[in-house]
């Protein structure tokens, strides 16, 4: 069923009694040419573009609970590509490329809203290392704009300019960025794989890898053993506990990254704004909620919940910049888990087991890598290489000391 | 999340600061390990979904390593320890 | 202003009469009103619009569940949306007014989306408003997010304080209705800490507002009576106006305490409390919540929950309605006749769905007048009591992620099993949905957990009656064809839920996020049981088998002034400040924020017209005779032991077993994987003692690393460290006069180049015995010195060295000129060790020493880390002289494309010479070393830049270092 305006005029003239299912519930078939672990953000987008890219149709989703649970379901919704390394930029600019197409795309109104992020300046070496980043990004053919106190003053006049710890000194301005509906993402690269042929199959969980001789054949499952040419992973969070059932051991830790929305507001700020002298990010939702989060908890957890130290440094972080937050009240606090990586970027490899390939250790980035993320691992799918702009993250690039480290934190997931 | 510290007591865990997985514990010798040893030991981990050995640092505190053996599911925490005599006891004795 | 709903009788106190604002216009009710009962007493049905729909509403229930009544609170900076009238504790002088509309309340333009509905149903907006494509952002999204939201923030700051404290208790009691200070009483009596917490200002929870007796006693005078023997007891602490709204982990729970939110001025008081409580156990006796029915037309103003008509009418004293008519589908819902018949309200009719009676739509839009039952037959009301239920309040049980069960006796979900560690439940919040089963679980839970901590106690619970309770599920009214509403904040009716099965959104969490249920800032309390029985039935599966959404903190919404409490503004982290910090500010300096210390930056003299004149002025003196600079924030460990040359040996990637006593070497530290993070000296003050100094950036971790090395990787070597970052005061002196300088200060010490050449160190004296020690170690490449003595004589020494130094013009520098000078001589800093540059790029690759194990030193040899290809520092300066350089700038060939494939490498710090008279850079660039001398284009479109520069050493003055050596 194709969605628009006309649609809803007249399912409303008769009772929206005619909307259909937005995706099958099919039964496993026996066997599939690509089986997908993972029925979040990226494994959708995957089976998305496999059909939609490469005309694979003969696909499975498995996921263990209902699709979108994992961390497209529990983020921030912000989007950007504003990177530093050239192992990430070209890849996160795909990506918003891709968003930026993505509802008439897949026909689904994920609510794209470009409306800028604006990550604040505190310090000399701070703009320094904003100023090569920008520059960075422009000659990747990006967007971004460094700005001066003044200026960010027009925009956002209630930051503290006035009485800060950490005075704002200027910020580095990508127009490009924004927030994505989240739960729509996953909702409409399922309905569009399904149309184009996907079995998605939800409460469906891998319990374990069919091998003959070294090559991966299948997959054993809650609801019985499925066989494929080709097993994907891609179920970040996760990532080393199904990776174990097939013998491996990954450069992934899993964490806890809180989030908090506020009660609805009339609207408050324009786009996403960041803290640059402590654990704060925000941007407001359509619906008018304060999505804010900061900081991991820092010890590994698979509980999908945080503590109140890092709810308290998150709060302090929004207080500390815009205090006229203080009488918003906080609804909703949550967690998701994090595949944090030794160098905080991520993978998208083959792994050293034929047929069996890898999609994991986003950290806390995944959310704007989707459709990126989903195309390029359709891509090395299909084609068995890998896409030109995700060469740099494979699984063995520890080995040979090519990290790909943003932040220079080192082998230490947590600080990432 | 409290911590019951072997020497202090039951201490927040906002006093620490979390290293990772106590496997840490085990570095190779530089001058003896292969390439491939450093590498596993520096970058690759279990990441277990329940007991989990982990290397927390009293930072604000007492300024001890310990070990603390931990449900990553539940985080209930089952022992305490110091690193010092981990490591002792492991091995880390030369 | 006479309140022409007020009754005889409740909990207010009629002497105190408080005059209050609600749209602009004054009312009046009693101290012991909430603003909701008041506007009730004054005849106030309509009191806002949903969120959707910006249908009319009134107030719903009397407590933090409301979904409907909420205001913006208060005016100016400290005006507070969306707070509940249900909750706010009336006081003289209250401006209240009401949101989300746009013209008034009685007249709201936005009203004309309810006549779109049949539009707007579940999940249309992802449906449209794709094309144009442009369309989005400029024109729905806009007119989307302008008519979404609820109240307004006022963008000023918030003008009041919060507190954060902390709390220990043996036993936090949550809810202080009858079964909490039942338990409290109990738990006392045996000896424990007991923290005793509950969200409103009166204890007494439902007692307060029924008419039961407990001990012979009405149940109010009871639990006034036992609230007065728990505050007189020393072990006991009761908090009212405290929400326990989170169980954490290991027993931890926060709570919120609303200090003066009740009071017209908080004179200065903070405003609330956020407790962190340690409990040994907790014990939560949160009651119930009570739901609704689905029925048509069931949000008008009048249609309000049973219980809390019932709570206005014996609490409060205040008749919601005059002609109540009362639909329900419980024993619970006929008490409610009973009550208001003793008081005098007229009751038209108890319709109880029990016996196939059903109410299918009602008729009022701005204030209920009839209600329609099935059978065509109608009623007046302006009041329709309705109760579909009582819902255990099980959300902290769930906070660990634990699931509750679906109790079909009582038709509500119980808790689970898998409660937070250490938690009990009793009373209705674990399904004793009587008043004496309720008290005697509570009594018994007490005992038993006193028991498990050692204590006893014999005491007999309080006395009361097992009133009926008899309730049959019962969800909807099927015969309705009007729209019948789930949740009211978020307008989600019965066919929306339909829908959302409808279209495949079947699993309880699809069912929240696609059609916004619970979702609201109510979360759902009073809707999402219905909510899931409707989807239950939809899907012919058991409410069990459907299962519930994950309940999570906070229990109710927490302000995040709050949770962020005294740390904002100048306050948000603490401040170091350097030993010379006094003098500073008497001698004219700027200070920057580094980490949390505050530095000098420069010190203004007068005629100087901006910072460059300031700076120039301090570099150039350094050059030419000296200056002095505070470098206190630097870290210093302090390393003693037999095996200390051994552990340093271990911790830096070039050597130091064989560092003489007397001296001090420059050390680079790298991570374990390879990468350097820290680079200092360190002294070898006698054998087996040490003094290492670390960037000002990575103090601790360099002191965390080396604990961990020295604790967990190397435990039998014998050594200890400790951080004597703030123990000295440390200055450098630096400049050609700097050891003429020095001679005037240090004690008896020979400082000619002979006795005490560059890279010398020692324990020495100064000022005629003051204890310091002595550096020969240059970080701007003059000849310098760094001198520490004991942090406290640190603003005596700076005053005293300047002193001395009037012979030389000796000069304070700050960290600007600091900057200059290392740029000058092409040291590295924090631009330069970003946590990605090896050594090789720094150019010292060969200092990684191959003959030992250090940390880092094996993954340093990896293959990507050792191109031939490598970044490699090197200096820049200008092809015209006048121009300055960009720090982040890109290097490209002159005439190569602009973009990444053709990126050479970055400018990392850029500095203007005043020795050279132009500017100067730092930079990576590929190949560098290789390259001196080609001109190549700095690049960089984000400032507007674009220069030709020329590749150089980036020792920029005096490469072969006869100044520091001199």
């Amino acid at each position: 069923m194709r969605y628009s305006a006309l649609k809803i005029l007249t399912q409303g003239l008769t009772g929206n009694k005619g909307w259909t299912p937005a995706w099958r519930e099919p039964d496993p078939k026996a066997d599939y040419d690509i089986i997908i672990i993972g029925g979040g953000g990226h494994g959708l987008a995957t089976a998305y573009y496999l059909a939609r890219e490469h005309g694979l149709r003969n696909i499975a989703v498995l996921e263990k609970g209902w699709i979108g649970s994992g961390n497209v379901g529990r983020n921030t919704t912000i989007i950007r590509s504003n990177y530093l390394l050239e192992g990430n930029q070209p890849f996160y600019e795909l990506s918003l490329k891709l968003w930026e197409g993505l509802e008439q795309d897949f026909n689904y109104n994920a609510m794209v809203s470009q409306r800028g992020i604006l990550n604040l300046i505190h310090s000399d070496a701070q703009r320094d290392a904003y100023v090569r980043r920008g520059n960075a990004m422009r000659l990747s053919g990006a967007d971004a704009v460094i700005l001066g106190p003044e200026e960010i003053r027009k925009t956002c006049p209630y930051l503290d300019f006035e009485n800060a710890r950490f005075p704002i000194q200027g910020a580095i301005w990508q127009p490009r960025g924004g927030t994505v509906r989240h739960d729509a993402v996953a909702w409409g690269y399922a309905r569009g794989a399904d149309e184009r042929g996907v079995d998605i199959i939800q409460n469906c969980e891998v319990t374990g890898f069919q091998m003959d001789g070294g090559t991966c054949v299948g997959v054993e499952t809650s609801r019985g053993p499925i066989r494929a040419k080709k097993v994907a992973m891609c179920v970040a969070g996760s990532s080393s506990r199904v990776a174990e059932q097939a013998g491996m051991r990954l450069p992934i830790e899993s964490h806890v990254l809180q989030a908090f929305v506020s009660e609805g507001l009339k609207p408050t700020l324009p786009g996403v704004i960041t803290f640059g002298a402590g654990h704060f990010y925000v941007s407001q939702s359509d619906k008018g909620g304060l999505v804010f989060g900061g900081d991991i908890d820092g010890y590994n957890t698979y509980a999908q919940r945080g503590n109140l130290p890092v709810v308290e440094d998150v709060c302090e972080g929004g207080m500390a910049i815009m205090p006229m937050i203080g009488r918003a009240r906080l609804l909703r606090m949550w967690g998701g888990v994090m595949d944090m990586s030794m160098d905080g970027s991520p993978f998208i490899d083959q792994t050293h087991i034929d047929g069996l390939y890898f999609n994991g250790g986003w950290c806390y980035g995944g959310f704007k890598a989707t459709p990126a993320s989903g195309f390029c691992y359709a891509h090395l799918l299909a084609t068995g290489n890998p896409h030109p702009v995700a060469t740099a993250y494979k699984l063995d690039r520890f080995r040979t000391g090519a990290m790909i480290d943003e932040k220079g934190a080192g082998n230490s997931p947590n600080l990432h | 999340m409290i911590i019951n510290h072997p020497l202090l007591g039951p201490r927040d865990a906002a006093e620490f600061t979390v290293l990772g997985d106590a496997s840490l514990l085990h570095r190779p010798d530089g001058m003896t390990a292969t390439m491939d040893d450093m590498h596993d030991y520096a970058y690759l981990r279990d990441n277990p979904a329940g007991l989990h050995r982990e290397l927390w640092y009293h930072e604000q505190g007492d300024r001890s390593w310990l070990v603390v053996t931990r449900n990553t599911l539940t985080h209930d925490v089952e022992n305490v320890e110091l690193a010092r005599d981990v490591a002792r006891t492991e091995g880390r004795s030369k | 202003m006479t309140q022409p709903n007020r009754l005889d009788g409740g909990q207010i106190d009629r002497t105190r009469k408080l005059k209050f604002s609600w749209n602009g216009t004054f009312y009046s009710g009693y101290h012991g009103d909430t603003l909701a009962s008041a506007l009730l007493a004054n005849g106030q049905r309509l009191v806002g619009r949903s969120f959707k729909y910006h249908r009319p509403r009134g107030i719903f229930s009397a407590g933090s569940e409301e979904p409907n009544a909420l205001v913006q609170l208060r005016t100016g900076a400290a005006q507070e949306p969306n707070t509940r009238a249900t909750t706010i504790e009336l006081f003289d002088g209250l401006k209240a007014t009401s949101q989300n509309h746009r013209g008034s309340l009685e007249y709201d333009l936005m009203a004309a989306n309810d006549l779109l509905s049949p539009f707007l149903s579940a999940g249309f907006y992802y449906k449209t408003f794709m094309w144009p494509k442009a369309f989005w952002e400029q024109f729905y999204e806009p007119v989307i997010r302008a008519s979404a939201g609820l109240g307004r923030l006022s963008m000023e700051p918030d003008p009041d304080v919060y507190d954060h404290g902390y709390l220990h208790c043996d036993l936090l009691i949550i809810g202080a209705g009858p079964a909490g200070l039942t338990a409290a009483l109990t738990a006392a009596r045996a000896g424990l800490r007991v923290i005793l917490a509950d969200e409103d200002f009166t204890p007494g929870g439902r007692l307060n507002a029924e008419t039961y007796a407990v001990d012979d006693q009405p149940g109010a005078t009871w639990a006034a009576a036992v609230t007065a023997e728990l505050q007189a007891m020393d072990n006991v602490r009761l908090m009212t106006r405290t929400t326990v709204y989170g169980a954490y982990d290991h027993g931890v729970y926060g709570a919120l305490e609303r200090k003066t939110d009740h009071l017209a001025n908080a004179n200065g008081k903070p405003r609330q409390v956020l407790w962190r409580l340690y409990t040994k156990r907790a014990l939560l006796t949160a009651g119930s919540t009570e739901r609704s029915i689905a029925f048509g037309n069931n949000d008008r103003p009048g249609v309000m929950l049973a219980g809390a008509v019932r709570t206005y009418v014996n609490r409060f004293g205040v008749a919601p309605g005059k002609k109540v008519a009362i639909f329900t589908n419980n024993d619970d819902g006929l008490r409610t006749a009973d009550d208001l018949r003793a008081k005098g309200v007229d009751i038209t009719r108890i319709i109880d769905a029990r016996q196939g009676d059903n109410v299918v739509n009602t008729v009022g839009r701005k204030g209920l007048h009839t209600v329609y039952l099935n059978g065509g037959r109608h009623v007046e009301a302006d009041c329709l009591a309705v109760s579909g239920g009582w819902s255990p309040n099980v959300h902290l049980t769930c906070h660990h992620r634990g699931r509750p069960v679906w109790n079909e006796q009582i038709a509500g979900f119980t808790p689970g099993k898998d409660l937070p560690p250490g938690m009990v439940v009793a009373g209705a919040a674990n399904g004793a949905m009587t008043l004496a089963a309720a008290i005697r679980q509570a009594h018994e839970a007490a005992q038993s957990i006193a028991a498990g901590l050692g204590k006893t106690v014999r005491d007999t619970a309080p006395k009361a009656s097992d009133e009926t309770f008899d309730t049959a599920p019962f969800w909807h009214v099927a015969e309705s064809k009007t729209r019948a509403w789930v949740d009211l904040q978020n307008d989600v009716t019965t066919k929306d839920i339909k829908q959302s099965h409808q279209e495949g959104f079947r699993s309880v969490e699809h069912l929240k996020r696609y059609t916004t249920l619970g979702m609201a800032t109510d979360q759902g309390k009073t809707a999402n049981i219905l909510g899931l029985a409707l989807m239950a039935e939809a899907q012919g599966k058991s409410i069990q088998d459907t299962g519930t959404t994950i309940f999570r903190p906070p229990y109710n919404p927490v302000a995040i002034g709050a949770f962020a409490g005294r740390a904002r503004g100048k306050d948000f982290r603490p401040t170091r400040l350097t030993p010379s910090h006094r003098w500073a500010e008497e001698n004219g300096a700027d200070f920057v924020e580094t980490g949390m210390w505050l530095r000098a930056q420069w010190f203004k003299q007068p005629g100087e017209k901006g910072w460059r004149d300031s700076v120039d002025r301090e570099a150039a003196m350094v050059r030419k005779s000296v200056g002095i600079c505070d470098v206190t924030t630097l870290g210093k460990i302090d390393i003693q032991g037999r095996d200390a040359a051994e552990f340093l040996n271990r911790i830096y990637a070039n050597a130091f077993l064989k560092l003489p006593v007397g001296k001090v070497r420059y050390g680079l530290m790298l991570r374990e994987d390879g990468i350097c993070y820290d680079d200092g000296t360190t002294a070898r003050l006698a054998e087996n003692h040490f003094v290492m100094t670390t960037t000002t950036a990575n103090a601790v971790t360099v002191f965390r690393n080396m604990e961990f090395a020295r604790q967990c990787l190397w435990p039998d070597l014998d050594v200890h460290l400790i951080s004597t970052t703030d123990a000295w005061a440390q200055f450098g002196v630096a400049g050609p006069n700097a050891r003429a300088l020095l001679s005037k200060v240090v004690d008896d010490l020979d400082l000619s180049n002979d006795a005490f050449p560059f890279m010398a160190c020692t324990d020495c004296t100064v000022f005629g015995g003051t204890p310091a020690r002595l550096f020969r170690i240059s970080f701007s490449g003059e000849l310098a010195y760094e001198v520490a003595v004991p942090a406290r004589y640190g603003d005596a020494m700076i005053r005293a060295l300047m002193e001395v130094g009037q012979e030389f013009d000796a000069v304070p520098y700050g960290t600007e000129a600091l900057g200059v000078l290392r740029i000058e001589k092409g040291h590295a800093a924090g631009n330069e060790l970003n946590g990605q540059t090896t050594a090789q790029m720094l150019g010292l690759g060969g200092m990684v020493s191959k003959k030992k194990d250090s940390i880092g030193s094996k993954l340093s040899e990896r293959p990507a880390l050792n191109g031939d290809d490598d970044m490699r520092l090197v200096g820049f300066k200008p092809v015209d002289k006048t121009i300055g350089l960009t720090a982040g700038a890109h290097f490209l060939s002159p005439g190569d494309p602009e973009d990444m494939a053709h990126d050479q490498g970055w400018m990392t710090s850029v500095a203007y010479s005043p020795e050279l008279g132009h500017s100067i850079g730092l930079g990576y660039l590929k190949r560098g070393q290789d390259r001196l001398g080609e001109q190549i284009r700095s690049y960089s479109p984000v400032r507007g830049g674009n220069t030709m520069v020329e590749v150089c050493s980036p020792h920029h003055i005096d490469p072969e270092g006869h100044r520091q050596r001199g």
